[in-house]
């Protein structure tokens, strides 16, 4: 996990940062200083505040298996809020994210189920729908100059009635068949849905991807010349273009990244619980956005990073069963999981505050 | 511009993709266990058709999108409705204000009939009181067991999720749990939060209320393994939709817990964890019945007067407990999806 990473790279390949090149404007700061003010600290921070808290406050998080299910809930959110934090850094929001997931689950389920196949062609061909919203949703945008807001405020409801009509039409239920005892369910378990053992801890799969992710768009954001277009997009599009960014081609390819990972947590949902119900997903897509934003991603695009949802995701995932662990009342708990995240998200504030003054 | 052709190349992907599938298809690519052919072969009961004047009968209820049970209690009223010769129009709305209004929105449609669900009946009193003036009979379902007469309904179907959940509560009495935790998968849900106070009534031992959110599984399951951790005596888990039971077999399995897991409802997976001792009991109100009775006891009333409980006593569709005895006649049906 690099944590070197600039906020706001050029455009253009930035020039080697030269130590030579002090020009008495501004001295250097400490290096601690100059550490917190990147976005990803401050939510660094932020949750190991939030784990230590409840490591207090909740005896059982102190065991293995208990941090290994607080990680398995937060890798769910965080390989979707990852693609939905770099979509934000572009500039644009989706709102369709959450449903889409659904979307995808009942596709492989339903085409494998209905039309007895293998469990691969349905894993393939929902990979394209979801591909495929993404395109849509991209499309629409630039086609239209409308905002992303409203263009996927659309998507969102046309999915979830879609998502509805359609089980209802081809199933007859509200939920899809189970598709446990087909050919390549186990192979495609494995990939998406298996638990392995780290010294008596199971821990699930999707963990080890979510970091996979997260490494990758770290690496994309900072050493690619597509990381670059990101942040030009959504700093600002018109000298994006100008400069030679493929304004539309960044834009349709980021909504694309968040339906693959619309995709890869439908397979995930499908082949750990072996039915999908259609009503599902609705509200997931604020919880991806709220853990882009507590990882430092603004709101306004064009500022953010990949490991800073990282942490905002297992934030998240710490809040929301360290309450549990804890044993409130759970009348509280939706009160008690906003005043941690707006808390965090102040402890984040203030760090950055503190760590940028002069 | 080499940007659009790259963008067109995009768009045909998915068609291709699907093209291909269908090509793998061809290539016999196909499961050689489970799915739909395994599946095939169990037709339909078909009975005969009323021979009476057609009907409209609008059926209105708290259901919000895409849950199990309302899908089976509309089912039963459309079998109801086939049969005896009457349209059937359904819709649905948890908000009671919004529930409200489409009534009032069937009374402007000038039906035949109107059945309704009394989850909150003091928001549904004052369109009741105009349907009756507009001489549109109306008959109650589900919830409003204590609220129906007064109201004015000409007959009830069902049972209060309170009762459903006393049952409940007094079933797990007799399992011998010491310390349950209720799952409620919509925090706030007058439904679930009443099934989860009828248990609450009758059951002798510690109850534990845990809400999860029922719109992402994953979250589910790590919410309800964490419970268990947190108080490792918890010996019965209560969940109140078939989905949930399913995962919390998950959970308690994950958290390396003894406890059992009962629930509410029943759906076609579930039949099979019963069978195969995953969860020990699920209790049934009959969704179907509820349904199917309703719309049935309308066309009754206007074919030929008659109303169940003659105006006095609900007709009850429950609790039917389905466990390991009696699972295997359950199980056919809830195959179908209408049990």
């Amino acid at each position: 996990m690099s944590m070197t990473q600039q906020a706001q790279p050029a455009v253009t390949t930035p020039p080697a940062p030269g130590p030579k090149e002090t020009d008495g404007r501004t001295a250097r700061r400490p290096l601690a200083l100059r550490l917190l003010a990147r976005p990803e600290v401050g939510v660094f921070l932020g949750a190991v505040v939030v784990l230590i808290f409840f490591l207090f406050a909740a005896p059982p998080v102190r065991d293995g298996s208990s941090i290994a299910n607080i990680l398995y809930q937060s890798s769910t959110i965080g390989i979707m809020a990852l693609p939905v934090a770099l979509l934000m850094i572009g500039g644009e929001f989706d709102l369709s994210a959450g449903v889409a997931v659904i979307t995808s689950a009942l596709t492989a389920s339903m085409l494998s189920y209905q039309l007895t196949l293998n469990v691969w062609v349905g894993v393939i061909v929902a990979l394209a729908v979801s591909l495929g919203i993404g395109l849509f949703n991209g499309w629409m945008l630039i086609k239209t100059g409308l905002p992303s807001f409203l263009v996927t405020l659309g998507t969102f409801l046309i999915l979830q009635g879609v998502n509805l009509a359609v089980t209802k039409l081809v199933t007859g239920n509200v939920a899809t068949d189970s598709i446990s005892d087909m050919d390549g369910f186990e192979q495609a378990k494995a990939i998406f849905a298996s638990t392995f053992d780290v010294a008596g801890v199971q821990v699930k799969i999707t963990v080890v991807w979510w970091l996979v992710f997260a490494a990758l768009a770290t690496w994309v954001l900072l050493r690619t010349k597509y990381g670059n277009w990101i942040f030009a997009v959504g700093g600002n599009k018109e000298s994006a273009r100008a400069v030679g960014v493929p304004v539309t081609f960044t834009k349709i390819s980021l909504f694309m990244l968040v339906g693959f990972g619309a995709w890869f947590v439908g397979m995930h949902n499908l082949f750990s619980f072996n039915t999908v119900q259609s009503g599902e997903g609705v509200g997931q897509e604020l919880i991806y956005i709220a853990a882009a934003v507590i990882g430092g991603c603004l709101l306004t695009g064009g500022a953010g990073s990949a490991i800073g949802p990282v942490f905002g995701a297992f934030m998240f995932g710490m809040v929301q069963q360290g309450i549990v662990y804890a044993g409130w009342n759970p009348d509280w708990f939706k009160a008690f999981l906003g005043v941690m995240l707006l808390g965090a998200v102040l402890i984040n504030l203030w760090v950055q505050r503190t760590a940028t003054r002069r | 511009m080499d940007r659009s052709s790259h963008t067109r190349s995009r768009r045909i992907a998915p068609f291709v993709a699907v093209a291909a599938a269908a090509a793998l298809t061809l290539a016999g690519c196909s499961s050689s266990s489970g799915g739909k052919k395994a599946e095939e072969g169990g037709a339909d009961a078909s009975a005969g058709k009323a021979d009476t004047p057609r009907m409209t009968v609008a059926l209105v209820t708290h259901q919000s999108p895409g849950d199990t049970f309302w899908d089976i209690v509309r089912k039963g009223a459309q079998a109801a409705a086939a049969k005896d010769n009457v349209k059937l129009v359904y819709s649905a709305d948890p908000n009671a204000g919004n529930q409200a209004n489409l009534v009032q929105n069937a009374i402007d449609q000038k039906v035949d009939g109107i059945a309704v669900t009394l989850a909150k009946p003091d928001a549904l009193k004052g369109v009741i009181a105009k349907a009756e003036k507009a001489g549109i009979p109306v008959v109650g379902l589900n919830s409003g067991v204590s609220d129906w007469k007064d109201l004015g309904l000409l007959e009830f179907f069902g049972q209060d999720e309170n009762v459903a959940g006393e049952a409940f509560g007094k079933k797990l009495n007799e399992v011998g749990a010491k310390n349950a935790v209720c799952v409620i998968q919509e925090q706030g849900n007058i439904g679930l939060t009443q099934r989860c106070d009828g248990v609450k009534k009758t059951f002798e031992g510690k109850l534990q209320i845990l809400n999860v959110n029922g719109t992402d599984m994953p979250s589910v399951k790590s919410t309800i393994t964490a419970k268990l951790k947190q108080d490792s005596s918890i010996d019965y888990v209560a969940t109140l939709g078939a989905p949930f039971a399913l995962t919390a077999v998950q959970s308690v399995e994950e958290a390396g817990s003894k406890a059992k897991v009962a629930t509410f409802d029943l759906n076609k997976q579930l039949t099979s964890a019963i069978q195969n001792g995953d969860i020990t009991f699920a209790v049934d109100q009959q969704p179907y019945l509820q349904g199917y009775l309703a719309v049935d006891g309308l066309w009754l009333y206007k074919n030929n007067g008659n109303y169940s409980g003659g105006g006095e006593q609900p007709v009850l569709t429950g609790p039917a407990f389905v466990d390991k005895s009696n699972v295997d006649t359950v199980a056919e049906f809830a195959a179908k999806g209408t049990r």
